[in-house]
């Protein structure tokens, strides 16, 4: 890159305007750089006032031992941190196996599959609030529509959704799956259109087909893209306040809640701003190997490319 | 959009029994991944279209014997509880999503201009510095948020929830506008530079225009990270500022609620997304596939 600047920048036709030595470097380099400077200036605001000032404030609340002590003596707290650990757990890899398999349905040459895709998108396009509000509704209890239909069609009387703590997270799951296994299926779409088509003609002829295709071709060339995103959704099914909050509302008794949601309680219904920062900071130890993980992938793709 | 499939002509004799598994196996995939990605937006519409408000209810038809578009007009004149500042929190919600769009195209592209085209020093560690946002969930970072709210005078105020969301939409959108940006050569900006234009000129006339789809992309995203937001919304607005996020957020579980009418509500607040990426559907498309094609 510079290379080319310097063949550029160095080249005799370009001295032709000036006394005939190289125009000189450094004055332009210098004009470039405070313009560069103060180009980068506003974000450079914006990342100490809204993200360096908070995440020091909220190291600053939670930098308290008593309040992690206080955190275990709270007969809530793990629970919580076990329906944390299922809903991420579960909900992300969930979501990101099923979109891989299904962007590979996706891409079958059929007319209708190609409709599908629209009526497929649509979980991702509705507005989060309005998706899990009815996803609530629907499963309320027996007036919803979910065991409405149950009884309808079937005749058997479903259960109460949110009157038991598994099925409650398990709903707060099966919510985050229906959001998000869209979007990802797209992204796995456009990595596996990458693939040229030769490796999947050599692969053939070599007998990898189906099942076998997709384990030794397939799979290994979207490895670094399928990590990359997992981590991705890792870190955003841990910080998921809105699904757990409005799908099963921690119902029943706060039992169904996450890290999030309870930390979300403790300094708002509460009024323990500490107390629900340490909460949620508790998954500190899950946090940063991802995102270190998460750097140093997206760094080797910078230099690959 | 030309999908190219291998292998599909080099079936032989012995598969065909297998192939009528697939394709049967495939049809009933197709058919259960539709009743289940429509299933929840079903129930919205059952609900919005039910003449009397306050029903949920599910009496097995289903189709609503009387679908009535009450819901929708007491929406629409704003006569229905809750409702009543309807347009004025549309309005809000537009204020926030159009403000966050425009700011972190601004924020993001003149700072991705000056790490990839400018050449400064250091950029690298200025892009990883900005993902390092995503390692705290912004969830997580609610309490001081609402502290420090209050403390820049910004309590109550559309402001902080525009700059909570451009601070946790730029850095997807630096990292965006860096891959896109490697698409367009250097040497378009030394011409400039012998011409004597300044940083200034080689952003406004080469970079922003053949930015140009990139920057939808990204603008879009910001649109949608803060037409999805509840959290922020729901904490640092209150009442003269509610968004529609809020109303429809706090009152789902109160029993009283005019339940068809909050949900043709939704269906209008689910509407401009929709219609905002069909619209620029290509520019989304060609994105998509580029950042794929840069991930593998």
């Amino acid at each position: 890159m510079s290379g080319t600047q310097e063949v550029l920048v160095g080249a005799p036709r370009f001295s032709v305007k000036g006394t005939g030595r190289p125009p000189e470097h450094r004055p332009l380099r210098t004009v470039e750089t405070r313009w560069a400077l103060a180009f980068v200036a506003p974000y450079a605001a914006v990342f100490i006032a809204f993200v360096v000032y908070p995440v020091a404030y909220a190291l600053w609340l939670a930098a308290r031992p008593s309040l992690f002590a206080e955190l275990v003596s709270d007969p809530l707290y793990l629970p919580t941190v076990i329906n944390t650990l299922f809903f991420v757990g579960v909900g992300v890899n969930v979501t990101m196996f099923g979109a891989l398999l299904l962007s590979g349905f996706f891409l079958r040459p059929r007319w209708w599959i190609r409709l599908l895709l629209a009526p497929y998108l649509l979980p991702w396009l509705i507005a989060t609030v309005q998706g899990c509000v009815s996803f609530h509704w629907m499963l309320i209890d027996q007036r919803g529509f979910l065991d409405g239909l149950l009884f309808a069609l079937f005749g058997i009387d479903g259960p109460l959704w949110f009157n038991h703590r598994s099925l409650a997270v398990g709903a707060n799951i099966v919510a985050f799956i229906w959001k998000w296994m869209p979007f990802w299926t797209v992204i796995f779409i456009a990595g596996r259109m990458t693939i040229p088509r030769e490796i999947h003609d050599a692969a053939a002829v070599d007998g990898a087909i189906g099942v076998r295709r997709f384990a030794h071709v397939t799979f290994p060339l979207l490895a670094n893209l399928y990590l990359i995103c997992t981590l991705l959704t890792t870190l955003w099914a841990l910080g998921d306040f809105t699904t757990a909050y409005l799908v099963s509302g921690g119902a029943p008794a706060l039992s169904s809640d996450v890290l999030a949601t309870l930390g979300f309680r403790y300094a708002f219904d509460t009024a323990k701003p500490g107390l629900g920062v340490a909460a949620m900071l508790s998954s500190l130890p899950v946090l940063i190997p991802i995102v270190i993980v998460l750097m140093r992938r997206l760094q080797i793709r910078e230099v690959q490319l | 959009m030309s999908i190219a499939l291998s292998g599909g002509q080099a079936v032989r004799p012995r598969r065909k029994s297998l192939n009528i598994w697939v394709e049967g196996g495939s049809a009933l995939l197709g058919i259960a991944l539709l009743i289940w990605s429509l299933l929840p937006v079903y129930n919205i519409f059952l609900v919005a279209l039910d003449p009397d408000e306050g029903e949920i209810e599910f009496d097995g038809n289903l189709w609503p014997p009387q679908p009535s578009l009450e819901g929708f007009r007491s929406v629409v004149t704003q006569q229905a509880r809750y409702l009543e500042d309807f347009w004025h929190q549309f309005g809000n919600s537009i204020e926030i999503g159009l403000a966050t769009a425009v700011l972190t195209v601004l924020v993001g592209s003149l700072a991705s201009f000056a790490v990839s085209r400018l050449r400064l020093s250091r950029g690298p560690l200025l892009i990883n510095a900005a993902l390092v946002t995503y390692a705290i969930p912004a969830s997580f970072l609610i309490v001081p948020y609402y502290r420090i709210m209050h403390a820049y005078g910004l309590a109550d105020n559309l402001w902080a929830v525009i700059a909570a969301q451009v601070t946790f939409a730029t850095p997807f959108a630096i990292l965006i506008l860096q891959l896109y940006a490697r698409l367009i050569p250097v040497e378009l900006d030394d011409a400039a530079r012998v011409d004597g234009a300044t940083a200034l000129h080689m952003y406004a006339r080469i970079y922003i225009p053949l930015m140009t789809p990139a920057l939808a992309v990204v603008a879009i995203y910001a649109l949608l990270l803060a037409w999805n937001d509840y959290l922020y919304q729901a904490v640092l607005l209150s009442t003269k500022h509610m968004t529609v996020s809020v109303t429809q957020g706090q009152l789902f579980e109160d029993v009283d609620a005019p339940y068809n009418a909050m949900m043709a509500a939704a269906v209008i607040y689910v509407l401009p997304p929709i219609a905002l990426l069909l619209a620029f559907r290509r520019y989304v498309l060609a994105s998509l596939f580029m950042s794929g094609d840069g991930r593998t």
